[in-house]
């Protein structure tokens, strides 16, 4: 069918009257900011009403994805940035950023109120925490009774041979709870003594996975009875029914900050500042404190269901930067010691 | 799930030897040069467009891969100049190639790294002590590479001061060259290097076992008089209905540590080889399945007579007549199942445990270690044994002559009680087998909290709590299905047309032939990673696309173009040229033809096309893993991500909303091809004999 001219001048009209709309709704203030992020899925409109309630204005599209995915696109976007705006990503991921010159620095309104291990040490801070997961480990009760295991206290504890083949824990390689496990060992035991903890570790591994929450799932499903993992899956599992417990090793914990940052070279600037200064308010920081037990706030984190009383203070003092520069060179002797080990284990 | 929805799949391998024989060598008549009209003209112009098409999503971006996968990272010593001051002025500058020369502290081999390498300073000062009061100067000569101060990138050609506390954290940052340090470094760490192995043994495993059970079931339904086996028939294609990782959770409630049947693995874990051959003998079994049923159909009786008549005994006639006769097809089937496994992601993401295959290598280094070089090189290596195998297909095929003669008397199976109840335990057998893990995914997907809490609920269809995308993912997956059968289908029948139909321009011909067939030997994995670095160009004029969902349709199509472009080939050979030839002599312009004749009589199988392309695009996971956005999130995504937060309920749900969702496409084309048949086909049957 042929288009007429009265359909062609009808459909002329409404490409106008749609083009006015654009205009229209580009004129009053509403601005949208392009804004990624890896926290969970469930907590994300939360965030964005929260928000809303103080800046109407500001309209969040959020682009979501696990830790991995986010920060391996913002990589590859490096020389053509689609985001504005980072609001709750691993620090270690930013530092990578900051290494390639993507951040804007910015110092946010209110940010002596924070815990100055929550912000980026240079003059105007790159980025800025807003809470800290912490990892912990997930312990069946039903399943360590069936197979007549102790609960664990200690990360020590794990090495005994009654665990063999009813550990799981990520794989540092694909996972930032796997490397935020490892380059705590690390700094607990000491790089020497890391690797003779892991060697033994990995002893009772049964296997790695792929993301840092599955093992926590797969304790709480009882497919492996110990999974490490991090606090806030398990206090979520928990919630859920599961039989676990939550533990937390008695040397001390590693630990990862969900932090925000601006991306170089955003035009919508001011928009992004107004996010920054918001995302370290105390209302904010009450919001992220629903889920999360460590807020950057100084003082204010009420205690959160099902997270041990002892979690912060078995924070460790995490050196992000050791991390960062680090990174490569322990993932390679991680590969080599224990990823090129190709029968799996029970 | 009749026979002829699945000639898509059939098609592409079987009948290949004439899709790749020229078609201008096929009739004598076109050696008569017409001159180039004004239909030339135009289809010369649509190829050119198809051509084009298949250059910009198939061609460059994988050049893209090759040129990423060469390029390499070393530390540049030469760049970075020092200056020290130990209390007494500041000494002349010196780079750090000169130091590391006087100290011979780094090896060449040191200096080459990745895109994230870094290189702490202090090596190239043995005297070095951060409570010393010595202080340190640092620039770059050219602002090519970067250090960093701390966490601080310092990029500019300024003289940058330190004191000693401070200068134990500045770091080198790498810069960029072209090489094969890449390759090498793969080659050079085992772990990386033994999933080639495993990949290959895998592959090799499942292709054997699938082929050998295929064959049995092929046999069964062709050479025996047994019951069933429109039922089998439909069974056995189910899994072509799923994402391929969906075996991998049933196998999980199977034979996991709470499995139903643990027992049954005697204390051998599922998580490694035994998971991914037993989920890759379930997913590739259908297509082994068609193309070994359709090779087995086309025999002829008379040969199994003149085996009666010359006394040959069953086993002799069947490694006589039945083997040499299905042997193509054999070989076709071993070469889809072989690139099919060592291909697929989805099944060793979620089974493989610590058995480590290439294409979960790709994911890790990308996702993991937001490594692209690295990821681009196991990419290219992933690549060879896959074109290698279709390399060796291509040239057994082309060796293939026509067993069917005009003369051929179809193979009528006549009832043998014995052999007719052993085939028929043997396919009840396969059939259980496929159909339990099927109904184990749906059964896991309905129970509440496995192991602890078994009621039944729809607890984890409750998709927009968890990761994944939630029930827009299933939605996105639907509109992309439509969208890639709609386009899909038009490019792919189009060019197909052109292709064969066209008399001039042998050449172009012959290149967009070998472009239409590539497509098969590239993993999804490969062309998705390829994609990102190709379109994600800022310099890329196709940038817009890169997020869209225009991108997972490009990706998708260009992935199933083959075989789609096979069947459209194999339709329109049945056409004779004469329709053109008449059409142009009456003066009508080839789109009449082509609009009124060459579409209604292929109508079958552009509707076969299309459902092959919907089908694959509700299942898919390695073509698009790397190119979803939030927007464009997809169940089969959804599948894998689900699992992977250790949701393995959900996504069972999900995996089982995706079967649903394409039996419905399958049963809407179903009726759709009967009323084809009757409105544009009738034809065929009016008088007893087909045409040809």
């Amino acid at each position: 069918m042929k288009p007429t001219v009265s359909t062609t001048a009808s459909k002329a009209v409404a490409a106008a009257l749609a083009a006015g709309l654009l205009m229209f709704s580009a004129a009053g203030r509403a601005v949208d900011l392009t804004v990624y992020t890896a926290v969970e899925a469930e907590d994300l409109k939360r965030y964005a009403d929260t928000f809303n309630e103080d800046h109407p204005d500001i309209n969040i599209k959020w682009v979501r994805d696990s830790t991995g995915i986010v920060t391996a696109k913002l990589l590859a976007e490096k020389n053509n940035p689609q985001a504005d705006i980072i609001w709750g990503l691993a620090g270690t991921s930013l530092l990578l950023m900051k290494a390639e010159g993507m951040m804007e620095p910015y110092r946010p309104k209110g940010l002596e109120n924070l815990d100055p291990k929550f912000y980026d040490s240079d003059p105007v801070p790159s980025w800025v925490g807003m809470d800290a997961w912490v990892a912990a480990i997930c312990y069946n009760t039903v399943e360590g009774a069936k197979h007549n295991l102790e609960a664990p206290d200690s990360w020590r504890d794990l090495l005994k041979p009654m665990y063999r083949g009813h550990v799981i824990m990520p794989n540092p390689n694909s996972s930032g709870t796997g490397f935020l496990d490892v380059s705590s060992w690390l700094q607990i035991f000491g790089e020497k003594g890391g690797w003779t903890y892991m060697d033994g570790l990995h002893r009772n591994i049964a296997r790695y996975t792929h993301s840092g929450s599955k093992p926590c799932k797969l304790a709480a499903a009882g497919e492996i009875p110990i999974g490490i993992s991090f606090a806030f899956r398990g206090a979520r599992s928990k919630e859920a029914g599961a039989p676990i417990e939550i533990i937390i090793p008695s040397e001390g914990i590693g630990w990862e900050m969900e932090a925000s940052a601006i991306i170089a070279g955003t035009d919508k600037l001011e928009a992004a500042k107004t996010l920054m200064d918001w995302s370290i308010s105390r209302k904010a920081m009450e919001m992220y404190n629903t889920a999360y037990a460590v807020v950057g706030y100084r003082g204010i984190a009420k205690p959160v269901k099902h997270f041990p009383p002892e979690t912060v203070s078995a924070m460790i003092d995490n050196d992000f930067e050791f991390a960062a520069n680090n990174r490569k060179r322990i993932l390679t002797e991680w590969q080599r010691r224990y990823d090129s080990k190709s029968e799996p284990k029970n | 799930m009749t026979a002829d929805a699945d000639t898509a799949t059939t098609d592409a391998t079987t009948v290949t030897a004439p899709a790749s024989t020229t078609p201008a060598a096929a009739s004598p008549a076109a050696r008569i040069r017409p001159k180039t009209g004004r239909d030339d003209k135009i289809m010369a112009a649509f190829i050119a467009v198809i051509g084009l098409y298949l250059i910009v999503s198939l061609a460059l971006p994988l050049y893209a891969v090759l040129s990423k996968s060469v390029s390499a990272f070393y530390f540049d010593l030469g760049n970075f100049e020092f200056q020290v001051d130990r209390g007494a002025g500041w000494s002349a500058p010196v780079t750090a190639r000169q130091l590391n020369d006087e100290l011979r502290a780094l090896s060449p081999e040191e200096l080459r790294t990745s895109g994230d390498g870094r290189l702490a300073v202090t090596v190239f000062f043995p005297d070095f002590n951060f409570r010393a009061p010595t202080r340190y100067r640092i620039r770059q000569v050219q602002p090519e590479a970067a250090f960093l101060a701390g966490t601080r990138r310092v990029a500019d050609t300024d003289w940058h001061t330190f004191d000693s506390n401070q200068f134990r954290r500045v770091v080198l940052r790498a810069s960029k060259s072209t090489g094969l340090d890449n390759y090498r470094a793969y080659f050079s760490t085992p772990a990386l290097f033994r999933s080639l192995k495993n990949s290959l043994t895998i592959a090799v495993i499942s292709t054997v076992l699938t082929v050998a059970l295929a064959f049995g079931f092929a046999y069964a339904l062709t050479r025996s008089a047994m019951r069933f086996k429109g039922l089998f028939r439909i069974i056995a294609m189910a899994p072509i209905l799923v994402p391929s990782l969906l075996p991998g959770i049933a196998l999980v409630y199977l034979f996991g540590n709470q499995g139903m049947l643990k027992s049954f693995l005697l204390g051998e874990s599922i998580y490694g080889p035994i998971g991914i051959v037993i989920g890759s003998v379930f997913f590739t079994f259908p297509h082994a399945m068609i193309i070994i049923t359709t090779a087995l159909s086309l025999s002829d009786a008379r040969l199994y007579e003149a085996a009666v008549s010359l006394r040959a005994s069953r086993w002799k006639t069947f490694w006589t007549v039945t083997i040499p006769g299905a042997r193509y097809g054999l070989v076709s089937a071993a070469f889809v199942v072989f690139n099919l496994v060592i291909t697929d992601f989805g099944l060793p993401k979620v089974i493989g445990g610590q058995y480590n295959m290439l294409a979960v290598d790709i994911y890790k280094q990308v996702i993991g270690q937001q490594n692209f070089e690295m990821g681009a090189v196991v990419s290219v290596v992933l690549l060879i044994p896959a074109l290698l195998a279709f390399t060796i297909d291509r040239v057994v095929q082309k060796k293939q002559v026509a067993q069917l003669s005009s003369r051929s008397v179809p193979y009528a199976p006549q009832p043998h009680r014995r052999f007719d109840a052993l085939c028929l335990l043997y396919c009840v057998l396969v059939t259980v087998f496929i159909a339990g893990l099927i109904g184990v995914c749906q059964y896991a997907a309905l129970i509440k909290f496995w192991p602890y809490d078994l009621s039944l609920s729809f607890n984890n269809y409750n998709f927009d709590v968890m990761d994944g995308g939630g029930w827009d993912s299933w939605k996105n997956s639907i509109r992309l299905a439509l969208y890639t059968a709609a386009a899909g289908t038009a490019v792919i029948f189009c060019g197909a047309y052109m292709v064969e139909k066209t008399q001039r321009f042998v050449a172009t011909r012959a290149a967009f032939q070998f472009l239409a067939m590539l497509p098969m030997a590239i993993p999804g994995m490969v062309l998705g990673l390829a994609y990102i670095f190709f379109f994600n160009n800022p310099a890329n004029p196709l940038h817009g696309l890169y997020g869209s969902m225009a991108i997972l349709v490009i990706c998708t199509v260009t992935h199933f173009y083959t075989v789609s472009h096979l069947t459209a080939v194999t339709a329109l050979k049945q056409m004779d040229r004469e329709f053109e030839s008449v059409a142009a002599s009456l003066k009508q312009p080839f789109h009449k033809v082509f609009s009124r004749v060459t579409v209604p009589v292929c109508l079958p199988s552009v509707l076969d096309i299309s459902i092959y392309l919907f089908v694959n695009a509700m299942t898919t996971v390695s073509g698009v893993i790397f190119l979803y956005s939030p927007d464009t999130a997809l169940a089969s995504i959804a599948v894998l991500n689900m699992d992977d937060a250790g949701d393995i309920a959900p996504a069972a749900a999900m995996g089982m909303m995706i079967f649903y969702s394409n039996i419905g496409a399958r049963l809407i084309h179903l009726l759709l091809t009967r009323k084809v048949m009757r409105n544009t086909q009738a034809w065929r049957t009016r008088r007893g004999e087909a045409v040809r």
